[in-house]
């Protein structure tokens, strides 16, 4: 079974839309306040030195998150 | 004109952080603010009467993104708009800001506070900054899309903000707005039902617990069970929440699409740019090591010259009231000299480090870097269950705990910030030196070890190793006891950069030197004057020399005075707990008397074995700590101190909690003196451990 693509999964210069969330409501909740909801835009501009945290882009703004909860944004083909 | 009501009117200031708040805040008030605390929380309350209108308040709560509450701290602005804060007034009005350049995101906490029934103003800030994006807002769409009164304005400029004021006035007793947006039939369902069960419950709270799974509502809503069906009923908590999130951002959506234009071509954008260096994988963590250093240097160095002084006018001031000779020699002139004047200067003397320290974290904050610093960082902090917030607060600590801990502000996860609070005293600070100089230099010999490492080099980097690794092991086991439960996620904005304010940075200066003085300072003080009556009560000349020591026809009245004080039996009563670790009563005098701060163990060291004042420099305090013999005891006539035993005592005040100031801040910061309590029992714990772990180490490796 292939595991669904993910925003952690994503590469430096690529940009593609979510698809879905899924993991615990606490973290959820948070993806979707700060505009990571279905069918947004992201972008990952770039990767912190030590290869985590990934800089995104959403919604017109840039947004610092780290891969484990980048992890729980499922994204669209 | 202005309202003339019986009762002072308040609005709240809220907006999302990096929207320029603080300074429209005090664009608003002329900057003339009260500050106080809500009980049982760490959020600070922040009020101000707005410019021109004495009888309006205007309250600013902290910056948030959401009102979905996942903590106390984070409950006080719901309490405070539903009207349910103690220590706060109902509020009249709402002001919320807006960045105009990232207006998407900024309007997702202004559709939520429109649901809470107060009158809502839209201040639209930063429109310059918008311009250059080349972003166009509409801000008469704005206004007639959302259904508040939108007021343009650029806060750091003062333009737009007189506008504001007349309609925040304005907004006082106006209706409730009419949400743009509808809830589906379900979730119009589950909140009737819920109604149902709690008809007391504030509507908007009743929201609030049906979306935020674990959060405050919940916890505050009094009926589990009927939550749970209620979102059952609804689709499941996940589904909930997506739907809340897509209803505002879809309202949203069709908002921007009416009121923003967007540049043809999307431009690079100066923070793009810069960005490119400063969070470069080389460059960027090249320049991050440099503000790293340029931040510790300036408090560990050059921030020296101006302590030296603090000190040096003190102790001058002391020998003046000393030399008053109205005031006899008796306990009115020693609890002047050695009390007040001595305990008030071992306060003023922390105030030029957090000076030049805030100085940085406000230019760096405010400009935009900290939230590059944290990116950088986060991996590695991570590492004991931190992120990179904790970055500045914990290297500030090198050189001092007390600015550090303040420093912790800036996190905004409580449990991170606590975890930094309690571990950043184990970091090696300025006041350890003086002790760690005099016994490396007394007992660890100066020779090359591998031919190129100083012996005495190398003893001082373990003991700063030490303290790094201590912590690391304190986070760790801290965040799998006390502070477990449900990873948060860690999602940090990068805003755009822009010029420091000079306002903001001045006015944060003397807000965290205030602070400092008015809240730590006075316990600060107090300690001293506890250890001062402790030393000099009950007089020598009063007591027959306690048996067992040595001839008091040898000794200074000074070290006479000082061995039989409280004090002094309190360092004989605890000499069998430190006996493991080789040390006399002398040395648990010291290590006693040391509790107001470490570096005051050397001049009483100096007091102890007769020597009058002393700093670490002085030769004889060495060769006399080196030769003291044991007075009393099996081992009367061999050396108190040798190598073990000033490792051990070195390791002792590498891990021990022995700063009444780093302790009163902790209890400061955090509102309760458990968490002080918690510290001083946990590292003096691990010191004393630590201290006979070295002992019989080195003990046994070296016989």
């Amino acid at each position: 079974m292939t595991r669904s693509r993910r925003l952690s999964d994503l590469p430096v210069g690529q940009c593609a839309t979510i698809a879905a969330l899924d993991g615990e409501p606490g973290i959820i909740q948070r993806l979707l306040e700060m505009g990571l909801t279905p069918g947004t835009e992201v972008a990952v501009v770039r990767l912190a030195p030590l290869g985590d945290p990934m800089e995104v882009t959403v919604r017109g703004y840039n947004l610092s998150i780290r891969k484990d909860d980048a992890q729980h944004l499922v994204l669209g083909p | 004109m202005s309202a003339t009501g019986l009762k002072s009117r308040t609005i709240v200031l809220l907006g999302n952080p990096n929207t320029g708040k603080t300074t429209l805040f005090n664009a608003l008030t002329g900057m003339r603010l009260r500050t106080g605390n809500y009980p049982g929380v760490t959020v600070e309350k922040k009020v101000g009467a707005l410019l021109g209108e004495a009888d309006v308040d205007v309250l600013d709560l902290p910056g948030t993104y959401s009102l979905a509450a996942r903590s106390p701290d984070e409950m006080v602005a719901v309490d405070v708009l539903v009207g349910r804060q103690e220590g706060a007034p109902v509020p009249d009005a709402a002001v919320v800001v807006v960045d105009a350049s990232n207006l998407e995101r900024n309007l997702y906490l202004v559709t939520q506070i429109m649901e809470t029934g107060l009158p809502v103003v839209l201040a639209l800030n930063m429109s310059d900054l918008a311009d250059r994006r080349g972003l166009g807002v509409d801000h008469a769409a704005l206004q007639q899309r959302l259904g508040i009164p939108v007021v343009p304005l650029v806060a750091r400029a003062g333009t737009g903000v007189d506008e504001l004021r007349a309609a925040m006035v304005a907004a006082i007793g106006a209706p409730p707005p009419k949400p743009g947006w509808s809830w589906p039939s379900e979730i119009q369902a589950a909140e009737a039902s819920l109604a149902a069960v709690e008809p007391d419950h504030p509507k908007f709270e009743l929201r609030r617990a049906l979306f935020d799974q674990a959060g405050e509502a919940e916890h505050r809503f009094g009926n589990p069970e009927a939550l749970a069906a209620a979102r059952e009923q609804a689709g499941g908590t996940i589904a909930l929440q997506v739907k809340e999130s897509e209803i505002r951002y879809g309202f949203i959506g069709e908002v921007i699409a009416a009121v923003v234009t967007r540049p043809e071509a999307p431009r690079v954008t100066r923070t793009e740019r810069i960005d490119a260096i400063l969070t470069h994988k080389v460059w960027g963590t090249g320049l991050l090591v440099l503000v790293g250093y340029f931040v510790f240097m300036s408090i560990f160095e050059w921030a020296t010259p101006v302590m030296d002084f603090v000190e040096a006018t003190f102790a001058m001031l002391g020998d003046q009231v000393a030399a008053v000779s109205f005031l006899g020699d008796g306990a009115l002139k020693s609890l002047l000299v050695d009390g007040v004047i001595t305990g008030v200067g071992g306060v003023v003397v922390f105030l030029p480090q957090i000076l030049v320290l805030f100085a940085f974290i406000a230019i760096l904050e405010d400009c935009g870097y900290m939230a590059r610093a944290a990116f950088l960082m986060d991996r590695l902090l991570r590492w004991c269950g931190l992120s990179g917030r904790s970055f500045i607060p914990l290297l500030s600590s090198f050189a001092c705990a007390v600015p550090g801990i303040m420093a912790t502000r800036t996190i905004e996860s409580r449990r991170d910030r606590l975890v930094t609070i309690l571990v950043a005293p184990l970091m090696t600070c300025s006041a350890r030196i003086p002790i760690y100089v005099i016994l490396t230099a007394a007992f660890v010999p100066a020779t090359m070890v591998l031919g190129f490492v100083n012996l005495q080099a190398l003893v001082f980097a373990s003991l700063y190793f030490l303290g790094i690794a201590v912590a690391v092991l304190v986070a760790w086991a801290l965040r799998r006891t006390k502070f477990r439960g449900a990873p948060t996620p860690f999602l940090m904005e990068l805003p755009p950069y822009k010029m420091p304010s000079p306002n903001i940075v001045v006015q944060r200066m003397l807000r965290q030197a205030t602070h400092f003085l008015s809240r730590a300072g006075t316990l600060i003080l107090a300690s001293s004057l506890v250890i001062w009556a402790l030393a000099y009560w009950p007089r020598a000349e009063f007591v027959q020399p306690a048996t067992g020591t040595s001839a008091a026809s040898e000794m200074t009245a000074d070290q006479l005075q000082l061995q039989q004080s409280f004090l002094g039996r309190m360092g004989r009563a605890v000499e069998p707990a430190f006996a493991p670790m080789g040390w006399d009563w002398k040395v648990s005098i010291a290590v006693i008397a040391s509790f107001p701060a470490r570096e005051v163990v050397v001049s009483t060291l100096g007091v102890i074995y007769g020597l009058g004042e002393v700093d670490e420099e002085s030769t004889a305090l060495r060769e006399r700590i080196r030769d003291v013999t044991w007075d009393h005891g099996p081992k009367q006539g061999e050396p108190v101190l040798d190598l073990a035993g000033a490792l051990a005592l070195m390791v002792f005040f590498a891990l021990c909690a022995q700063c009444a100031a780093t302790l009163m801040t902790i209890g400061k910061e955090t509102g309760s003196w458990g968490w002080p309590v918690f510290t001083f029992v946990y590292m003096t714990t691990l010191a004393y451990v630590g201290a006979i772990v070295t002992a019989v180490l080195a003990r046994a490796m070296l016989a």
